[in-house]
């Protein structure tokens, strides 16, 4: 049985299990997940069964997301409806809970009992829908601030239309909550000798890298309660979306993880391929992985460079940082950029590697490889570094998955879930590579794991190096990939195809998938909804790093302030990603 | 050879106008503050790795507090909800400073034109420069440092600059 009808099969199976468990329910299957439409008033107990029931055992709350039907063109009877991404990695089902909302103030039922991740996601929700979670802790904005007014991603909210804000939220109430929950009360905290001290790490301070707000509530140099802002860096990127066509959106995932900016196009572009039924040629294939893989790498160093500067250590910033400095070389002559590559397109990539880029790839491993050794030379058995960093912000498997960690942060937690091995796509399987796993959960735990990730990812690069096929690098579909330019300037079919494709985008059909991608951070997945033109109607990313610092407080509280900030950098938190 | 005044001092003292002096002092000792929230701060970062160097500039003192710096470099998109904060940063650095919008994002929004994104911080604090790219190169970062540079040099120390500005937050 091949890989691909062992899944058809593996869907099949859990349809067949789903339907037998909600019989009152449609239940179809699209594409990998399975999805469950329910009755508002039976939302809660779907949502449980699923998580509780051994049989579905959905451990992880990938992503909440609305969506608003107001200009849809098949009518709905409802304006709203809510998503619920569910899944069980050691079982690959994904599953995807459905529901109307029939009156978006009188809301629906929260889910932030089941998992902790659906804390911030449905907050993401109530804010840029305005849809309200009925026995959600706090519910407030969090990607806009305090004072907007509306809901951005209704359909009848205007794009331009920016409110200016004056001042920022002050938090005061939510510290004071926090600081509750975790048993210190008034008394205590009017009591002379408790002295607790409110500390504010950003919007703008080094250790933020970017703009997070970590504000927390200190006894001495211990954190009591922490509660973090997010959103000074939120750009509409999914409103925006919604105004560009398929290829144009491209550019704009760059900008999410800007770190790895190729790997956000691919795993873009595999999600609009997957609905499309595009299956991109065998050589493409193998450029994604190659070229995933050295971006993981790239984020890795950077992520890694910058964490131990924060730990007082910067000569490694010069031996991890010039690798990929060095690495722009290569990266500039393939993509034509430094940064921000937009190197892929519907049904392919933009253009095929250059002569010699097989000697310039090995140079710049072996590049890499020295200067992960150099690196780790000074921390590996570095007393400092281990004191500064083993048991300290520990995270539990279990708490982790609850707050919906992926990647090497859930990794690092003792959690084998990575999408490669586990949902595998583009000949993942037939290569040989390993998947490190923490068994602490600190900040140790995360360090070293991406410096082991590096190791497998050259591992893997260097094996498709070898097995790369030649050939095309897009699909021959006129309907997907723009045709030749001989053809363009040559006949008027071509030049009309070229037009076509250009201004009217590439026609998806419509419907709704979800498709997700192990990215650096974790698992990067893209909600789509399309109306059968050549814009999306919605889209909506699942940022890895959105629910990783959904779970910040649960690392810090109890640690010490300099260990927040050695934690912040672990755990890899890029603003484009995390505000979208 | 001392001509004039000097000529009658002896080979001690040296005449110039106070301008220049400060002027130099200033152009080549600029410590800038970084706000960098998105993609171009990581360009700022290789600008300030060893290839590019930017210490050979005279500005690799980055501060991170703004009443130590003198240059504020805008790295990255703002949007309506740091905009507060960019505004309060620029105000508690002391004067004399500068300021560079470094990006497409922080001269005119860039690809972002929407509900969420200032359209340039020029509607928020003066801007003494604008560096373009989505993002730029570091060299870009090192040329608009010379052409800071290059400013300075003409200015005058008695003369606020921007006294007058007006932002969207004023």
């Amino acid at each position: 049985m091949t890989l691909k009808e062992f899944s058809t099969d593996m869907n099949a199976k859990a349809l067949e299990k789903i339907k037998a468990a909600f019989p009152d329910t449609t239940c179809t299957t699209v594409l990998d997940s399975v999805v469950v439409d329910v009755q508002p008033e039976n939302l809660e107990s779907t949502l449980s069964r699923l998580k509780n029931d051994p049989a579905f055992n959905c451990g992880l709350l990938l992503d909440v997301t609305g969506i608003d039907y107001l200009d849809y063109p098949t009518p709905q009877k409802f304006r709203f409806h809510v998503v619920y991404t569910l899944r069980n990695w050691q079982d690959n089902l994904l599953v995807q809970v459905r529901t109307a909302v029939p009156d978006p103030q009188a809301g629906i039922a929260t889910a932030t009992h089941l998992w902790a991740s659906a804390n911030w996601g449905e907050r993401e929700v109530y804010d840029q829908y305005g849809i309200r979670f009925n026995g959600h802790p706090d519910l407030r904005r969090i990607l806009n601030h305090w004072q907007f007014e509306g809901h951005p991603l209704r359909k009848d909210y205007p794009i331009e239309k920016g409110q200016i804000c004056y001042e920022t939220d002050r938090l005061e109430n939510e510290i004071r909550a926090r600081l509750f929950e975790n048993g210190i009360d008034e008394t205590t905290m009017k009591d002379i000798n408790t002295e607790i001290m409110f500390l504010n790490i950003g919007p703008s301070h080094p250790a933020t890298h970017g703009a997070i707000r970590i504000l927390t509530a200190l006894d001495g140099e211990t954190i009591l309660a922490n509660v973090n802002e997010i959103g000074y860096l939120h750009r509409g990127f999914e409103k925006t979306a919604e105004n560009r066509t398929y290829n144009q959106i491209v550019p704009l995932t760059d900008r999410l993880n800007y770190c790895s900016s190729m790997i956000n196009n691919i795993a873009y572009a595999k999600a609009v391929e997957a609905w499309l039924g595009v299956t991109i040629t065998e050589r493409a294939q193998f450029m994604r992985v190659l070229l995933t893989e050295f971006y993981r790498v790239l984020d890795h160093l950077v992520c890694l460079a910058a964490a131990l500067v924060d730990m007082g250590g910067l000569t490694n910033y010069w031996y991890l940082y010039n690798e990929k400095e060095a690495a722009y070389d290569l990266i500039s002559r393939l993509t034509g950029a430094r940064l921000t590559s937009s190197f892929t397109r519907i049904g392919g990539m933009y253009r095929d590697f250059y002569e010699g880029w097989e000697k310039d790839l090995e140079l710049q491993l072996r590049g890499i490889e020295k200067g992960i050794g150099d690196a780790l030379k000074l921390v590996e058995t570095n007393r400092i570094v281990h004191d500064r960093t083993q048991g300290v912000c520990v995270i539990s498997a279990e708490t982790a998955l609850s707050y919906g960690f992926t990647g090497p942060v859930l990794r690092a937690s003792g959690v084998p879930y990575d999408m490669r091995k586990d949902a595998p796509y583009y000949n993942y399987e037939a290569l040989d590579f390993e998947v490190p796993v923490g068994t602490n959960g600190d900040i140790y735990d995360r360090f070293m794991i991406r410096f082991y990730e590096m190791a497998q990812s050259i591992r893997i690069i260097r094996q498709a190096m070898q097995h790369i096929p030649q050939g095309p690098i897009n699909v021959k579909d006129s309907q997907v990939c723009l045709p030749p330019k001989d053809q363009v300037y040559n006949n008027i079919e071509g030049l009309a195809n070229h037009f076509k494709l250009i201004f009217e985008g590439v026609k998806v059909p419509a419907g709704e998938w979800y498709d997700a991608y192990e990215a650096a951070n974790g698992e990067l997945g893209f909600h789509f909804v399309s109306d059968g033109s050549g814009q999306p109607y919605k889209l909506k990313v699942r940022p890895p790093c959105f629910y990783t610092m959904g779970g910040f407080h649960k690392m810090v509280e109890g640690n010490m302030i300099a260990d927040a900030v050695i934690n912040l950098s672990c755990i890899n938190i890029i603003g484009g990603e995390l505000d979208r | 050879m001392a001509l004039g005044l000097e000529a009658s001092l002896g080979n001690t003292v040296l005449t110039t106008k106070l301008d220049a002096v400060i002027n130099w002092g200033r152009q080549y000792s600029l410590w800038p503050f970084i706000f960098g929230t998105a993609c171009c701060a990581i360009e700022f970062m290789s600008a300030a790795a060893s290839q590019h160097d930017i210490s050979r500039f005279g500005a690799e003192v980055v501060r991170f507090s703004p009443r130590q710096a003198d240059l504020l470099l805008v790295c990255g998109t703002i949007s309506y909800k740091q905009a507060p904060i960019l505004k309060r940063i620029y105000e508690q650095m002391p004067l004399p400073k500068w300021v560079v919008a470094m990006g497409a994002c922080a001269s005119s929004g860039g690809i972002y034109d929407n509900y969420c994104t200032v359209q340039g911080i020029d509607t928020i604090i003066p801007v003494d420069l604008y560096i373009s790219g989505c993002p730029p190169r570091p060299e870009a970062v090192l040329d608009a440092l010379i052409k800071i540079q290059e400013q300075i040099r003409g200015e005058s120390i008695l003369i606020d600059r921007h006294n007058d500005f007006k932002g969207i937050l004023d």
